[in-house]
């Protein structure tokens, strides 16, 4: 089973060179550690910013230049900003080649759910709809059970949709699922976990 | 004509009423139109309607309107940080309609530009598209239809907007992410009242580098700015 870091730098894979992409907040954010050598990419944040540099170091904090977790971050020498028109602009028009999303469900034909759960509190969906609505490619990184030991993987959301038939790759600490015709396909395994296992805690149809 | 005031109350003098809706810029506490949200709560204007990407802390931003009760509806696609927003919610005092972010954006620079309505695909099948118009457009990467909704452009009453640096015709240069949702919310506004942290000479700025041009700006003041930090976060050196 892989653990957090280990899903980061599994999900760190998927980045290809000169990619312009978007991470969540969670996990998503820890591949920004792992990113391959050699492969360049520039990392959106969706309140109007490109190339997104790390934290500051103590006493450098800037209250005008945040991430899109409210977190106090730094610039690059590529860096630009723009307005937040401008910067769902981009995510809706398919310019982001990638966003990398945490997801509380995720069913079999694609559709995510990761804004709300009815009769908790309801913070809003901020950008992820839209991010899912725009972005090339959309991958999930998530543990693929609930606390509960429930399946996370579905075969239909219970949980009100962020977006429908928006997702392509999920990677879980079981391993690494794509969405294809029909269902599931088992892409990779993590490490010391089996096929039964994986089958053992995925709901969805695996074809 | 003359477009710098001496403070915010001044500045929005004559623009207020019961009942009226405004765009705010800000995206969390960062870019927020401090100087002028804490004039409007001391004025006392009721049955506000804000469009704001989010509603402020309990005791900064939209936050401290909250608390007077001055808000009627929020318009925002996330309002999470805010215990006084979550109790007026669920006790059903006030009203709110979830945009995702871009939608909002877009409505507020939509609006701005005379485009009352426009197609998207943020939010199709989901709680968002209910009861919005849907439009298929041959958008796919082979020419295939994709389902679009519609959604409508804002025009606000008043637009209330933080700026880094204005000249005294209100041609605005923003700072950093603290531009955020400020160009769109001035865009949408009937009026627009900006504070900025330096009014320079007008000519001192690079006239490439205005991120906002002052045909979109009606009145501009120059205030200290606490500009909390929302989420500090630090690296080891």
């Amino acid at each position: 089973m892989w653990d957090r870091n280990q899903m980061a730098a599994r999900a760190a894979l998927e980045l290809q060179d000169g990619w312009y992409v978007n991470l969540g907040i969670g996990i998503p954010t820890l591949v920004s550690n792992y990113i391959p050598e050699g492969v360049e990419v520039t990392l959106q944040s969706e309140n109007g910013m490109l190339g997104m540099g790390p934290f500051p170091i103590e006493g450098e904090e800037d209250p005008d230049l945040i991430n899109a977790g409210k977190q106090t971050i730094t610039e690059l020498p590529q860096t630009a900003y723009f307005d937040s028109a401008q910067s769902f602009g981009m995510i809706r028009g398919g310019k982001i080649a990638m966003a990398i999303l945490g997801a509380m469900e995720v069913a079999e034909n694609g559709d995510l759910a990761n804004w709300m759960i009815p009769g908790k509190l309801v913070k809003g969906m901020g950008g992820a709809m839209d991010l899912v609505a725009g972005v090339g490619r959309v991958v999930v990184v998530m543990d693929h059970t609930n606390k509960h030991g429930e399946s996370k993987v579905l075969k239909e959301c219970t949980l009100p949709l962020t977006g429908k038939a928006v997702v392509d790759r999920i990677i879980s600490n079981l391993g690494v699922l794509d969405v294809v015709e029909g269902g599931l396909k088992i892409v990779e395994l993590a490490d010391g976990v089996t096929e039964e296992e994986m089958r053992a805690a995925t709901q969805a149809t695996l074809v | 004509m003359k477009k710098v005031y001496g403070s915010a109350a001044e500045a929005l003098d004559g623009l207020l009423f019961d009942g009226m809706f405004i765009a705010s810029g800000g995206f969390g506490l960062c870019g927020l139109p401090e100087l002028l949200l804490q004039a409007i709560k001391d004025a006392g204007t009721k049955d506000l309607t804000f469009a704001s990407n989010n509603a402020g802390v309990d005791d900064f931003g939209i936050g401290i309107l909250l608390q007077t009760k001055q808000v009627k509806k929020m318009i925002s696609s996330y309002v999470g940080e805010n215990a006084e927003f979550m109790r007026q919610y669920l006790s059903g005092e006030l009203e709110l309609e979830f945009n995702p972010q871009g939608t909002l954006a877009e409505r507020l620079r939509s609006g701005g530009c005379g485009i009352p309505g426009f197609f998207t695909k943020t939010g199709v099948g989901t709680v968002i598209a209910d009861g919005k118009e849907h439009k298929d457009f041959p958008t796919g990467p082979n020419g295939e239809d994709e389902t679009y909704i519609l959604e409508t452009g804002l025009f606000a009453d008043l637009a209330v907007v933080k700026a880094w640096k204005a000249d005294a015709t209100g041609n605005l240069v923003f700072r950093k992410t603290a531009r955020n949702f400020n160009p769109p919310a001035a865009m949408s506004g009937k009026i627009c009242v900006v504070e900025v942290e330096e009014i320079v000479p007008t000519g001192s700025l690079d006239p490439d580098h205005i991120h906002l041009p002052g045909i979109y700006v009606h009145r501009i003041i120059q205030g200290d700015h606490e500009k909390r930090i929302e989420q500090r976060t630090v690296r080891s050196a």
